[in-house]
């Protein structure tokens, strides 16, 4: 009906008086764009939701409508037609972290057919996992699963990795941001080095330097690899304890340069920057520890066998500290407390959110104690106990019933007496104070924000909520994306999370990228905020406005600017614009003036 | 045109993706109020300026309503927060001007919250009806009895 009116009476604006716009007014957009006028010179008149549904009074009901209609028909007159901005878009895409997260968004993203550059800040990639012995509920060995991926990312023909590299700043927008790395030097060039280990070997420091990778529990070169199966595998020269880079001599000459018939050792590598052009950016820089310091009550700082969950980790790891036996100072532990929620659901460190996996990752360890040493104690003292996911809440039960106790409370305080560690706790159940001697504590410690979200956040713009993770774009409907057009969220940058959860939300951030560069254009909303230039006197009011950073002052003219593919069209700058000069298409003041005199 | 009984005459800017979808959900709830409210759509709150709700005044409207989202769930991330800081701003000329600043009313009404925009609606209506018609219309074009 209104294609052919448009047609016979060569209409050209459309006033639809019916439901509410926001049910139907892309489906008379539709129609009036098929009968060749532009689709945004049409306007609805709401008379059903906010008019017939909702008044009683008849008489003073139609009387509403009528104004309604003749405002609508004000602005109508007023609207013009408005042209989407076609936004051209590099088929390539950044990923920022190379944990599991990055990993999977990286391999998804490659798989499809487009370039990727993954970004990691450590010599290898990997993240957490690969510091994991056995994933909950399944007990599969994380190395077993992970290491393949590692390799795949390492072979990839469309994977760019740059180990040892942080993200250095990231310009422009959707569909083309300009990307700055910057490379540390290791000191190895990575082209000769084949990995055979033998500078590792031959260190005048060998098995002098606490491993960061194994929180300081083990001992490496000043060369070195994080873990036997590091990708890539290349030595990196660690510049804080190396003599050759603190000090300038090693020796007569140094032992690794002498070990490596490669030739592959050189200490007069420099930074290196890369620059390229992505259209799209997951962000999955993963998580902190939670400092066990923070806590002091629990001892971590006075005791050596009170340990984190991630330290204990590592000494069930085949390439841990002993080799996967868990011996403690020389001593195999007859008695062993968890301490769940260290640094989560916890307002007084500032972290009111639970860590998700903390439960869980103490019931897998009670597990593989058991398993290890049957005999041992183990007694895990709990908040509550979240075991939320597949599979979970019968591990948990498994784990009980090998004999694991679990007593509700939290734990006060660890103190040592007679040479044993105190564990002093209150059962909530029984609402009694109890304690338990043990020769291991272990705390359930949990996750933080990356400390580099802070450089990320301004770098990319993003928000974070309040437990400072990042912001997603809609809690329930957009997890993944953020209020940046074009950046994604993967894995625990967005909120603490699990493997399979991490591994979910990066194949979802992976699939949006693919479905932004599969595109050759992207088709930016015309109802956006238009500076005129003429008009504006360069006061840059507006720019601290704009939460996308849309605005961007041109120092040359004197005149802001607006970018098409930023602005959302909130028209917030539009209002407070001092002279006047910002129109909001579809919004414009006249326009929304010329509704407001036909309804008074 | 004649004398009529007068009844308040009230406008609301709201915002497309809260409060205006909190008026349709009000509709789709067949939740009654009375038909004082002419709605002008903008897409966000911080879109309406000091002068657009100045000139509501001048022209006859009795009372301006703005319609947002709850603080937090801005779909333009804070936009709803100038909005609070303009509006805080301009109650304080308005009264300066001899305009009780109850005839501006800013409310944060979610798109599920269609209960409390019809509420919303007829406690307005009922406390400008007891107020009275704008005194700077007074003596506009036309004219009322109470």
């Amino acid at each position: 009906m209104i294609k052919s009116d448009i047609a016979a009476h060569g209409l050209d604006r459309i006033v639809v008086a019916a439901c509410s716009p926001r049910m139907h007014e892309p489906t008379f957009r539709a129609a009036v764009s098929d009968a060749g006028l532009n689709p945004y010179c049409l306007e609805m008149a709401n008379i059903r939701e906010q008019c017939s549904w909702v008044h009683e009074d008849k008489e003073r009901a139609t009387e509403k409508a009528v104004s309604l209609v003749k405002s609508a028909v004000a602005k109508a007159s007023l609207l013009e037609p408005l042209e989407s901005t076609k936004i051209p878009v590099t088929h390539s895409a950044l990923v920022i972290g190379g944990g599991i997260a990055g990993i999977q968004s990286a391999l998804d993203i490659a798989n499809s057919g487009y370039k990727v550059y993954l970004v990691e800040r450590e010599p290898s990639i990997g993240g957490h996992m690969a510091k994991f012995d056995k994933t909950f509920p399944t007990l599969d060995c994380a190395a077993c699963i992970l290491t393949p991926k590692m390799v795949d990312v390492a072979r990839h023909p469309n994977i760019e990795l740059l180990t040892y590299s942080e993200v250095e700043r990231i310009d422009g927008s959707v569909g083309s941001f300009h990307v700055t790395v910057r490379e540390r030097p290791r000191y190895v060039d990575m082209e000769t080095c084949t990995g055979c280990g033998q500078c590792a070997s031959a260190c005048r420091l060998a098995g002098r330097i606490l491993s960061d990778f194994d929180y300081g529990l083990a001992k490496r070169s000043a060369i070195y690899v994080p873990f036997p199966q590091a990708v890539p595998l290349k030595y990196t020269i660690d510049p804080d304890s190396c003599l050759m880079i603190t000090r300038g001599k090693c020796g007569k000459s140094p032992s690794c340069v002498e070990a490596c018939d490669r030739g592959a050792i050189d200490f007069e590598q420099v930074e290196k920057v890369h620059e390229f052009d992505v259209g799209a950016v997951v962000v999955a820089t993963g998580y902190n520890e939670f400092q066990a310091k923070q806590r002091p009550e629990f001892g971590y700082d006075r005791f050596e066998n009170v340990l984190t969950g991630l330290e204990l980790e590592r000494y069930f790891s085949p390439n841990g500290p002993t080799g996967g036996k868990l011996v403690i100072n020389g001593k195999v532990p007859k008695s062993v407390v968890f301490v769940s929620c260290v640094g989560s659901r916890d307002k007084r460190v500032g972290n009111a959110y639970c860590s998700r996996v903390c439960c869980m990752y103490i019931a897998k360890q009670a597990h593989l104690i058991k398993e290890k040493l049957p005999d041992t104690d183990v007694t895990v003292m709990y908040t509550d106990m979240r075991a939320f996911g597949k599979g979970y809440e019968e591990f948990y039960e498994r784990v009980q019933k090998e004999g694991v106790h679990y007593r509700r409370g939290n734990a006060a305080e660890v103190y040592e007496e007679d040479g044993r560690l105190h564990v002093r706790a209150e059962d909530t159940l029984l609402g009694e104070p109890y304690e338990v001697e043990a020769d291991l504590v272990v705390l359930g410690t949990g996750l933080r924000p990356p400390s580099s979200a802070d450089g990320i956040a301004s770098m990319l713009h993003l928000s974070r909520s309040s437990d400072k993770f990042f912001l997603e774009a809609h809690p329930k409907l957009r997890p993944v994306d953020t209020v940046i057009d074009g950046v994604f969220l993967a894995g625990c940058a967005q909120g603490p999370k699990d493997i399979p959860d991490s591994v979910a939300q990066a194949c979802g951030a992976a699939s949006h990228v693919v479905n932004l560069l599969s595109k050759d254009h992207i088709d930016a909303e015309p109802i956006i905020a238009i500076v005129n230039e003429d008009g504006c006197v360069g006061c840059r009011t507006c720019e601290q406005l704009c939460p996308y950073e849309a605005h961007a002052f041109d120092e040359k003219r004197g005149v802001m600017t607006i970018n098409k593919a930023l602005c959302k069209g909130c028209g917030s700058c539009a209002a407070a614009c001092p002279s006047g000069s910002i129109s909001m298409n579809h919004f414009r003041d006249d326009q929304i003036v010329a509704q407001l005199l036909e309804v008074l | 045109m004649g004398k009529q009984q007068w009844t308040p005459k009230i406008v609301g800017f709201l915002c497309n993706w809260c409060c205006y979808a909190g008026a349709d959900m009000a509709g789709t709830s067949r939740m009654k109020y009375p038909p004082n409210i002419r709605i002008i759509r903008v897409m966000c709150s911080s879109r309406i300026n000091a002068e657009m709700i100045l000139k509501a005044f001048q022209t006859g409207a009795d009372a301006v309503f703005i319609g947002g989202c709850h603080p937090g769930n801005c779909h333009y991330v804070d936009g709803n927060y100038r909005t609070k800081k303009r509006i805080d701003v301009l109650k304080r000329l308005l009264s300066h001007m001899g305009i009780d600043e109850r005839r501006l009313r800013l409310e944060w009404v979610s798109a599920a919250e269609g209960e409390k925009f019809s509420q919303t609606m007829q406690s307005l209506a009922d406390e400008i009806e007891q107020m009275g018609p704008n005194p700077l219309h007074l003596t506009g074009g036309k004219t009322y009895e109470r």
